[in-house]
């Protein structure tokens, strides 16, 4: 028999009204009315990352809610002047959610070498029963991609382009959109790591 | 720019209580994606597999919150939202310890909960069952494990309530709750049902688990030896996060 270990408390759906415990003013309720988890402040390049999560019939997922984790744009985790997280809820009415947040720099992969600069997304909404996680790159950096180790990672090529977001034109910073999929055509890629 | 520029690989390298890589998640203690028993999972899980990678820095990190951030009732929810007095309900406090897989405590870590008042309604702006709101009640609590990873909170026994499943199926009892851990890649979101509940063994949402041992270990214990006399009951909940292998040799990332 092999050593036995504590196991992992099982996920369970965060539910529809999961903005309760996480983003409470957003639910309703009278408390923390100032918090604006979705705003990243910090030192770089301020960019927005606007989406929507699309089920597998093509509708948006408009009890969704994202969290985000990014390094600085230095490439550090937990730097003293930037937190690196985020949360975002979808919209009641549209499904879409926005983050406001600075340009990632790069991270060294395990091996040392260079990862594209990206975000971690979580996924949690009612239905899925343990969050999804993935990346969101940025299209710029089109030699950084070409190596990036986790891209790699995706054996059928053609699922890569569902991690890279679009520029969008316009806006006061600039603006990725990113559209997650959780099922279907053009499924997103989710990590398990 | 030059490899030996960014920081190594492998585990974060800021802080205290960083080691080596968070173990792999074992999924086969967790529901599948496809659970069609709960039917909202139908269009919200993916076809393809997931691809698995070990983690990287990032993955290993992970957000630190402040206990600053908390105010002072954020853990009993029978009085956090007060208004003209207490929260209506059957008085409980639901405590426990928090431990990654190698049975180190998880310390400091940040835990949210929330829940249906005494009558199963939730303070949502999108939750329009039929039972009243009760003005004294929000639902929604914080606390940071101290440096044991123990947690604990004041509430009031939610509610059970119906939902569009199978045509009115019914939800135990239970609180969500989050924890962050110290990484990235120990995020758990999940929630904690009642011993002895008889909605319990009907519930579509807790059956999507692989199986009874999984089930139980979402269900809190009744403790009467710490429960308050004339006061609360107390219901004992460990939280078990991903653990983080031991980094018994260093392998250098090339350049270094």
């Amino acid at each position: 028999m092999p050593i036995e270990y504590l196991k992992e408390t099982p996920s369970q759906t965060g539910g529809p009204y999961v903005h309760i415990g996480t983003m409470p003013a957003f639910a309703g309720l009278e408390i923390r009315q100032d918090e604006q988890q979705h705003v990243i402040p910090g030192p770089g390049e301020r960019v927005k990352l606007v989406g929507v999560v699309w089920d597998g019939s093509g509708h948006p997922v408009r009890d969704a809610m994202l969290e985000l984790w990014q390094a600085d744009s230095a490439g550090r985790h937990n730097a003293p002047d930037f937190s690196g997280w985020g949360r975002a809820a979808a919209s009641s009415e549209t499904g879409e959610w926005e983050f406001d947040t600075i340009r990632p720099g790069t991270v060294a992969w395990r091996d040392g070498k260079p990862q594209a600069p990206h975000v971690s997304l979580l996924i949690f909404a009612r239905g899925i029963n343990i969050h999804l996680h993935t990346r969101l790159y940025f299209p710029e950096d089109e030699a950084a991609l070409a190596a990036d180790p986790v891209l790699r990672a995706v054996e059928q090529t053609g699922r890569r382009a569902t991690l890279v977001a679009q520029r969008v034109e316009g806006g006061e910073v600039p603006t990725y959109r990113f559209d997650i999929r959780l099922q279907g055509e053009g499924e997103t890629v989710f990590f398990d790591m | 720019m030059s490899h030996t520029t960014l920081p190594a690989g492998g585990g974060s390298n800021f802080g205290p209580g960083s080691g080596g890589d968070v173990i792999k998640r074992d999924r086969s203690l967790h529901a599948p994606a496809f659970t069609p028993g709960y039917k909202t999972s139908v269009l919200r899980s993916p076809r393809f597999a997931l691809v698995s990678l070990e983690p990287g820095p990032g993955e290993n990190a992970g957000p630190k919150f402040d206990a600053k951030i908390l105010a002072p009732l954020e853990n009993d929810l029978i009085r956090n939202y007060a208004k003209s007095g207490e929260a209506v309900g059957e008085r409980i406090i639901v405590f426990g310890k928090v431990l990654d897989e190698t049975g180190r405590p998880v310390r400091n870590t940040l835990i949210e909960i929330w829940q249906a008042n005494a009558g199963g309604r939730y303070r949502h702006k999108n939750d329009a069952y039929l039972a009243a709101l009760d003005p004294n009640f929000g639902g929604a609590g914080r606390c940071m494990s101290d440096d044991d990873g123990n947690y604990f909170f004041r509430t009031i026994r939610p509610g059970p309530y119906p939902w569009r499943n199978h045509g009115s199926d019914w939800r135990p009892a239970h609180i969500h709750f989050s924890l962050f851990g110290d990484a990235f890649a120990q995020r758990l979101v999940s929630q904690l049902y009642f011993e002895g509940d008889p909605l319990v063994p009907l519930c579509p949402i807790l059956a999507t688990l692989p199986d009874k041992d999984a089930q139980d270990r979402l269900v809190a214990k009744l403790d009467m030896k710490m429960s308050v006399p004339f006061d609360s009951l107390a219901y004992r909940f460990d939280i078990v996060l991903r653990g983080r292998r031991q980094t018994f040799f260093e392998t250098k990332p090339e350049g270094h």
